[in-house]
């Protein structure tokens, strides 16, 4: 086939797209709704939760992983696209980490140190460290999928940031759930949890992100 | 310069809207820029300069394939060399050759002659006979024989619809035939 040809046929395959970014929000959307499903399955809302809301430790959890989730998003974005100046926005996700270091500096300053260690063990430990996976696996699922489209030089770690992005919604989930509270938890129980999905992502990613 | 840019970045947009004249333009304005760089590239690295036409082509089907991930108000260019870069060091590396290729030895070039060669790239060609065979059928009316979507169905007695899902097929699959040989 000579190149002519090629270019004949591919123009012949042209048709309208939509964006990357509007792929995986749609993405996000079908996996965001798999997670929700999981979530009415198998846990319920704490107690009190909505008006909880207003307590700054449980607060701090949705805006740590929630920062994280929209800063890996973003970071996701960049790595597949070629061409992408990928440092640029790399800072953004130290916000997430930031918030979280203050949280935890703010509760090490009230609390005594003799509380420090039943906190940071809390009562669901290894609760978190798998339902927080399980409830991200629908997520990574579908914005693995998403990105599909893109062509990341570093596959893996276009994963990885799918995984952060996956990880970060599916805590924020989980804590919708969640009654242990202290900082040091979600810096410990959380940021494993995380890890894992993250992960999980990187591996995954270096096949299905390959091109 | 600028103005190629925005012309390329133009045609990409028109392309991404499904105006297949526009992409055929653009296409046809990014070969030969492609061909010359890769050329020199591998003429700088000691390679057998036969393989050019490959790498042209697997670059033009990643530019196809993955056309979504460029955002529109982008310049082209820097996305066209990364992809066409990381191509020509993948298809190196199933070769057995590590290689070290830097954007911006892709980017330094203006311009390029109006050159058509009649050589084909025999690794895709390779590849392309191992396709499915209505793939395979469907590619070959429509790019080689220039049959439009309309007459390869009545020809192949298909749907319009099933033509064009055989054809993204076929070029799907031979990227990733080409990305895992070797």
């Amino acid at each position: 086939m000579k190149t002519d040809d090629l270019i004949r046929g591919l123009a012949a395959d042209a048709r309208p797209t939509r964006g990357l970014g509007t792929g995986l929000a749609l993405g996000l959307a079908v996996g965001l709704a798999g997670a929700l499903a999981l979530f009415a399955l198998i846990l319920a809302p704490r107690a009190g939760m909505p008006g909880l809301l207003v307590e700054p430790r449980i607060l701090l959890k949705f805006a740590v992983t929630l920062s994280l989730a929209a800063a890996a998003g973003l970071t996701a974005l960049r790595l597949v696209r070629p061409g992408a100046r990928v440092g640029e926005g790399a800072w953004l996700l130290l916000l997430p980490l930031a918030v979280l270091a203050a949280g935890v500096v703010a509760q090490l300053l009230v609390t005594p140190p003799e509380s420090w260690m039943p906190g940071l063990m809390g009562h669901y430990a290894l609760y978190c460290a798998t339902l927080v996976p399980l409830l991200s696996a629908p997520l990574l699922g579908a914005v693995l999928l998403a990105l599909r489209r893109g062509a990341p030089s570093h596959p893996a770690l276009a994963g990885a940031a799918a995984g952060l992005l996956a990880g970060g919604l599916g805590a924020a989930l989980y804590a919708l759930h969640c009654i242990d509270d202290s900082p040091l938890f979600v810096l410990a129980w959380y940021g494993i949890a995380i890890a894992i999905v993250t992960a999980a992502g990187a591996l995954i990613g270096r096949r299905l992100l390959a091109w | 310069m600028d103005e190629r840019e925005r012309r390329w970045a133009q045609l990409m947009q028109g392309a991404l809207a499904g105006d297949s004249a526009a992409y055929e333009r653009l296409l046809r304005e990014i070969a030969p820029a492609l061909r010359l760089v890769v050329q020199r590239r591998l003429a700088r690295l000691g390679a057998p300069t036969a393989e050019c036409e490959d790498i042209v082509q697997e670059t033009l089907l990643a530019v196809h394939l993955k056309r979504q991930s460029w955002r529109s108000g982008d310049p082209l260019g820097p996305w066209l060399w990364t992809i066409a870069r990381n191509k020509m060091i993948d298809h190196l590396r199933r070769r057995g050759r590590r290689v070290e290729v830097s954007v911006e030895d892709f980017a330094e070039v203006l311009a390029a002659p109006e050159e058509r060669p009649g050589t084909e790239a025999a690794e895709v060609e390779k590849h392309l006979a191992l396709l499915p065979e209505k793939q395979r059928d469907v590619l070959r009316a429509v790019a080689v024989e220039g049959s439009s979507i309309g007459e390869t169905a009545d020809r192949m007695q298909m749907t319009q619809g099933a033509v064009r899902v055989s054809l993204h097929r076929a070029f799907a699959s031979l990227s990733a035939r080409l990305r895992n040989d070797g």
